[in-house]
């Protein structure tokens, strides 16, 4: 019922779009601010991998999981297989549509003694997400805030955003969405889902789930800049290594390990679901080279437009001068 | 002639590569076998396709520019743009004006409302169909860009 009344709001916010767009006011462009936007410093030294977060994750956001109807329509070709996690609603050792945030851990020496380290691990909620970005239908959204989240009621399950993110985070479930309004059996394939970082209890004034919960106070949250700042100091101080202050052109979570992230990611099990900690470079950053390409290319066209009308009427004029005069 | 005709060709091929690759944005050529015929693997990597697509847009920007600066400078006596001509270059214009915001929407910190975004999204899509077959008709019933 909430998913017909969202797909009817849908189209009324297309409407409204055109609307705001043919009345060209540039509402909704901003040049937000990257060091505001909301960042979270996990100290990793400091997690006991007790799980806590996990479980809070499932019980605040449940409510958002899907609940898909079965059977799945057939889907062709066949090469669209269906992803289905309805029936492994606890698996928790790996990200699911059902399991937004996991605990990995690594086996590693610290100062010789022998540790097991324990990572929270969920989307990073990069500053410039490739999986909004590159979302076809803008069904995957950035908030003022840099929150990034997959809105339910638009997505069509296509998986690009799995594939353009650098750790393959979002998780595909079938059998629910838009797409079993449109063609079901030709396109789409269900939704993705992923950590939304709380978007609702942080409108509401209050801490994601997995931070609030956390016996360890591993997490804390903060403006990207002041999160930076502690991340820093808080490295100094350990000797310790700094994650996602960089990675994919830079990202609103910040890690803190007493090992470095290659020794971590060598430990770790990495795979479908479960994502590495190997350095990331900007993904977005390479096309948005190519825009001065782009702004260089009007120029070069007017130019040599201009170039070849002078030279076609210098030859004109050339020709007329050399015809016989009576 | 020769000249004019070598800027025809390459025109034809950039929209040609921009056309591809901007349909490589959405996820279909994987699922319909279309990549894996081979030399056409590039059409599923999304990232490959996102830079053909910028490639082929600064190649047809500029194109634009040439045209329409030519266009101008050699006055409307010399040839005048047909009814067709007018639509396809209205598409055209409307294909690069989605596509620049797109562009920017891409950059970091340039945080879109959602319904801007969707409407970028959809109406470039519709765009690009519209010319498509508009082309496709100039084609099978010989209109010209312009009358001599
Ligand atoms: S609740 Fe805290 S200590 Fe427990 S696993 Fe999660 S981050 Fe680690
Ligand atoms: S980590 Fe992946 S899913 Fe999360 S914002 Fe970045 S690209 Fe998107
Ligand atoms: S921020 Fe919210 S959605 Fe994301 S992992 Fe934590 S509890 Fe789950």
């Amino acid at each position: 019922m909430t998913g017909n009344i969202s797909r009817r709001s849908f189209i009324k916010g297309g409407i409204a779009a055109c609307a705001v767009a043919a009345s060209g006011i540039p509402t909704s462009a901003s040049g937000a601010d990257k060091d505001k936007q909301l960042t979270t410093l996990l100290d990793i030294g400091k997690c006991i991998g007790c799980g806590a977060c996990v479980e809070a994750c499932s019980g605040v956001n449940a409510g958002k999981y899907p609940e898909p109807k079965k059977p799945f329509p057939r889907m062709y070709p066949d090469r669209a297989k269906p992803e289905d996690w309805s029936d492994k609603k606890d698996i928790h050792d790996r990200l699911t549509p059902y399991n937004w945030l996991y605990i990995q851990s690594a086996d590693v020496t610290v100062n010789g003694e022998q540790k097991t380290i324990t990572i929270p691990r969920r989307c990073m909620h990069c500053t410039n997400p490739p999986c909004v970005k590159l979302c076809p239908w803008g069904s995957a959204k950035q908030l003022e805030n840099g929150i990034s989240r997959i809105d339910p009621d638009l997505c069509l399950g296509g998986a690009k955003c799995r594939e353009v993110c650098p750790w393959e985070i979002p998780q595909r479930q079938t059998g629910i969405g838009l797409y079993l309004d449109i063609l079901p059996a030709f396109a789409g394939n269900g939704v993705m889902y992923k950590c939304d970082r709380c978007y609702n209890r942080i409108a509401e004034g209050k801490l994601p789930a997995c931070v609030e919960v956390c016996p360890e106070n591993v997490q804390e949250m903060g403006p990207r800049d002041e999160i930076i700042k502690k991340a820093r100091a808080l490295a100094k101080e350990t000797n310790g290594y700094i994650y996602g202050e960089n990675e994919n052109g830079g990202t609103n979570t910040i890690y803190v390990s007493p090992v470095p992230f290659e020794t971590l990611n060598k430990a770790i099990e990495t795979g479908k679901g479960k994502p590495h900690l190997k350095s990331v470079s900007d993904s977005m950053g390479k096309a948005n080279n190519l825009v001065a390409a782009m702004a260089i290319a009007p120029i070069a066209g007017i130019a040599a437009a201009v170039g070849t009308f002078y030279k076609y009427s210098r030859k004109d004029n050339e020709a007329k001068q050399d015809e016989p005069k009576e | 002639m020769s000249r004019k005709n070598n800027v025809r060709y390459l025109y034809l091929l950039t929209v040609f590569f921009i056309t591809l690759s901007g349909f490589g944005q959405m996820p279909i050529f994987k699922r319909y076998y279309i990549a894996d015929i081979p030399g056409l693997g590039w059409l599923a990597k999304f990232y490959i396709t996102h830079y053909i697509h910028y490639i082929c847009a600064a190649l047809l920007i500029g194109f634009s520019a040439y045209i329409i600066t030519g266009y101008i400078m050699a006055g409307r006596k010399n040839s005048k743009l047909t009814v067709t001509g007018y639509l396809r270059g209205t598409l055209i214009i409307g294909l690069i004006a989605t596509g620049i915001l797109l562009v920017i929407r891409n950059f970091e910190g340039y945080i879109f409302s959602h319904n801007l975004i969707i409407f970028l999204d959809l109406s470039h899509l519709a765009l690009v169909m519209l010319f498509l077959f508009t082309s496709l008709y100039c084609l099978i019933f010989k209109k010209k860009w312009t009358t001599k």
